[in-house]
């Protein structure tokens, strides 16, 4: 595009400028309404935005770049988004995208000639427990079926804003099946702040000591000790974050905390920020919960008009803060909390080096606490009722319960709360699963269970979770789940180290080539090989553990590659009836004589 | 008991390495004459701690020596077959992923690429080539831009914001897609301010940024690593630059 072609770009701009100020800290927010005035950044647009942000066009572009909902080139007046995580393919989600493309005469990846639309995949949208989900310009759709697509894309052909469309289609339910203290029981908002108060900063982070509550985002780190050690930090400000970035595939717990419990989520800011001393927080919400924003903003503004919020709060005088949300646009690594910083800060999400650590040098080099949704309504909870009643419930080294999304091949998935100590066997029989095999837990990055051990516990000396369950029944393939999680973290390595940005790929590589029947002993190897690099020498978590799925289903699962393996030792990576793909897709042939023999 | 009492007290390989405060692993290495295979990493320049050739084992912890600040007692393995080992593949992969053909390349002979490989015993790019469609970048009337060679370490980046003061190039682009771009509109090395003169037209590693109408002004066997290994030239205090 060239510049003379938006000679109106700044008026246009001039509302998105005076809504962010001229921050650079505003550029992901700004870059994100630009794509939606638009359908895409154009180049006039990163000229004008880092002129108004007077940062070098370099960084505008790197930003732009960087993020999956936000696109460099025109993706049409609608753009559609595919869920892609496991549960959507297995519940048919290809085969829906094929129709719909069919139906309106696209290909997946490229805009219709009209510029009117776009057809493409996304990483989980976090709609397991309904899906086949879709994203529809960043708007969730969920239970997806011929019917639907074909009601979506008359929608489409007749050009109505996607705002006027049947709200059916938008519909997303909680589906809480189990509620545990946490889910369970009331909770008047202001009831953890009324015993903070009370009870004092220095004795609240003692009940936290005692609550034993730990990081609900997988890593487990206590929350004491990270509240404490930020308390004790020097700085200008510090700031507490809210990582609601749930973008493990098959995690889905957070959607459902921030729709029916984001009191609770923002008391537990509020507690946290009266123990650091934050006067500022942030709820880093990921782009595909966009649908979430305007009732999050309510819930700020009601707070606020309690007291719960803003200037001296609950008449405490001094006791400031208040919660601004932020907005991902499409990037799983900002869930790591350096990179989320960084994300806040208005850059690409670039896990940082380590140390220092965010509890001293976190947003603008600042003391920063970040902390899962989850934990900080576990908090809240244990600022109201004491950390003793916490304790008392999960295991030793687990206090407290712990949310599961639970989905995949069960007859109930949905939401599940349940003491740390369960097992999967119990677990199992409570969401009706049929015949099961084997159960991620805790997504891609998480561990690969086969039935031999589904009497192992979710626990933190056991088997620790973020939260995903997802249920694979006997006669799944579970190779067609390790390629799905190979394609995942291919897709979401931010680039920055060579392990993870080449050996993601390269894994990506030899998983599809023995999936697709050409695989041998060698590339077993050759996985192995690559799982070690990426664990040992790679800058962040998502490298450490993107060979997880692969090193699992080697181990536990031995057969779902043996029985696809060649019987030679080795096989070119080249495959010859492959290179033909592009022809036969120019040609619209996919006949006998369009392949090799 | 034979531990020097009230001084910076570090080993590397078993050799003993002092180090004052604020020196990374790299810093208190390259000081005392110990080398550790790196790439992105350039003393002139805030470390970056991407290309990971410099991983090292300390107390049984892998760590990027260039970023991770020396601290007393740490016990680091650096020179060690499992890590040289891996450091090879890391080389395997950077070259799989470009487009690197050292016989007709005018940086042969004096690319770190190429050293690192001779360095770490190469004999093949092992993994699957990624043949990656990347441009050359001409229009620029002193300077070649050729993405081909490009490594993602960032040095031209921070040679020119942090010493040329310009911010001529940044990275764009997510994964595999990661790409360098530089400051202009028109995605043209030739529309921003470069100048043949700036640090960063100096510093690349590879072949990505050269210098026009210099090729071979030094015929092959008079060039840096024909004569020098990886570690001698990078254990010098000044970085080799293209002539």
């Amino acid at each position: 595009m060239q510049p003379h072609e938006f000679p109106q770009i700044e008026q246009q701009l001039a509302s998105v400028f005076e809504r962010h100020g001229c921050e650079a800290n505003k550029l992901l927010q700004i870059l994100r309404e630009v794509q939606e005035i638009f359908h895409f950044i154009p180049a006039a647009a990163i000229t004008c935005i880092a002129a108004h942000l007077d940062v070098p066009r370099t960084r505008v572009e790197g930003v732009a770049g960087f993020y999956s909902f936000l696109s460099l080139k025109s993706a049409g007046e609608y753009r559609m988004l595919f869920s892609d995580n496991i549960t959507d393919q297995m519940q048919g989600n290809p085969e829906l995208m094929r129709y719909f493309c069919h139906k309106l005469w696209l290909e997946p990846g490229k805009v219709s000639e009209d510029n009117l639309l776009s057809v493409d995949s996304t990483s989980c949208t976090g709609m397991c427990d309904q899906g086949p989900a879709a994203l529809v310009n960043g708007w969730p759709l969920t239970n997806l079926d011929h019917a639907r697509l074909d009601l979506i894309a008359e929608l489409i052909r007749v050009r109505k804003p996607v705002c006027d469309w049947p709200s059916l289609l938008f519909e997303v339910k909680d589906n809480i099946r189990r509620a545990g203290t946490l889910l369970g029981e009331p909770f008047i908002p202001g009831a953890a702040l009324r015993a903070t108060l009370e009870r004092g900063s220095a004795a609240t982070l003692a009940e936290m000591e005692a609550s034993g509550l730990r990081g609900r985002g997988g890593a487990g780190f206590s929350v004491a000790r990270k509240w404490s050690m930020c308390r004790a930090s020097a700085g200008e400000q510090h700031y507490i974050v809210c990582n609601a970035d749930e973008g493990e595939p098959g995690t889905f717990k957070d959607r459902v905390l921030l729709h029916s419990y984001a009191d609770l989520v923002c008391e537990g800011m509020t507690v946290g920020a009266r123990i650091i001393g934050a006067s500022k927080g942030f709820l880093y919400l990921r782009g595909e919960y966009r649908y979430l924003l305007h009732q999050l903003e309510q819930v700020l503004a009601q707070r606020r008009a309690a007291g719960l919020l803003g200037r001296n709060i609950l008449g405490e005088s001094g006791f400031d803060f208040d919660i601004e949300i932020h907005l991902g646009a499409g990037a799983y690594i900002c869930g790591e909390e350096s990179a989320l910083i960084e994300s806040l800060e208005g850059k690409r999400g670039r896990p940082r080096k380590r140390p220092p650590f965010p509890v001293t040098h976190g947003y603008l080099d600042q003391p920063t606490v970040v902390d899962n949704v989850e934990t900080l309504a576990c908090a809240a909870r244990i600022a109201a009722q004491g950390g003793a009643w916490f304790a008392a419930i999960g295991t030793a080294q687990s206090s407290g319960s712990k949310i599961l999304s639970i989905a995949g091949d069960c007859a109930r998935p949905g939401i599940y709360e349940y003491p740390f100590g369960i097992t999967l066997q119990e677990i199992l029989d409570d969401c009706g699963a049929e015949d099961p095999y084997a159960v991620q837990v805790s997504g891609p990055s998480g561990i690969l269970v086969s039935a031999q051990e589904f009497n192992r516990c979710i626990a933190f000396e056991d088997l620790p979770t973020a939260g995903a369950f997802t249920v694979f029944r006997r006669g799944r393939d579970l190779l067609q789940l390790v390629q799905n999680c190979a394609h995942f973290f291919a897709h979401e390595s931010c680039g920055f180290c060579t392990p993870c940005r080449v050996g993601t790929q390269l894994q990506k590589k030899i998983v599809d080539k023995i999936a697709n029947d050409h695989g041998t002993a060698s590339d077993l190897e050759e996985l192995k090989q690559l799982g070690h690099i990426m664990q040992t020498m790679s800058h962040c978590g998502l490298g450490h553990t993107a060979a997880n799925p692969v090193l699992d289903l080697l181990q536990k699962f031995p057969d779902a590659y043996q029985h696809k393996l060649k019987k030679l030792a080795f096989e070119p990576a080249f495959d010859l009836d492959g290179a033909l793909e592009t022809a036969r897709n120019i040609t619209g042939r996919d006949d006998a004589w369009a392949h090799l023999p | 008991m034979g531990a020097p009492a009230m001084s910076n007290n570090m080993t590397i390989d078993g050799k003993h390495v002092p180090f004052s405060d604020g020196q990374t692993i790299m810093d208190a290495a390259l000081a005392a004459g110990v080398y550790i295979p790196h790439l992105c990493h350039n003393p002139q320049f805030e470390p970056h701690g991407s290309c990971k050739l410099c991983v090292v084992s300390v107390n049984g912890r892998n760590m990027t020596a260039c970023t991770m600040p020396a601290a007393e007692d740490m016990v680091v393995a650096s020179n060690t077959p499992e890590l040289n080992r891996d450091r090879k593949a890391l080389v395997q992969m950077l070259f799989v992923e470009g487009n690197h053909i050292c016989p007709a390349c005018e940086a042969s002979g004096n690319c770190q690429l190429q050293a690192a490989a001779y360095y770490l015993e190469m004999q093949s790019p092992h993994y699957t080539h990624f043949y990656q469609p990347r441009a050359v970048d001409a229009s620029h009337p002193d300077i070649f831009l050729d993405l081909n060679r490009c490594i993602l370490c960032e040095l031209c980046v921070r040679a020119s914001r942090e010493v040329d003061g310009k911010n001529v190039f940044g990275i764009s682009g997510r994964g595999i897609g990661t790409h360098l771009v530089v400051n202009a509109a028109s995605g043209r090395l030739g529309d921003t301010n470069f100048a043949a003169t700036d640090k960063a037209a100096h510093v690349c590693p590879t072949g990505a940024i050269l210098i026009k109408r210099q090729g071979y002004r030094i015929p092959i066997g008079q060039r840096t690593f024909d004569h020098h290994n990886i570690s001698e030239v990078q254990m010098k205090p000044q970085e080799p630059e293209h002539e």
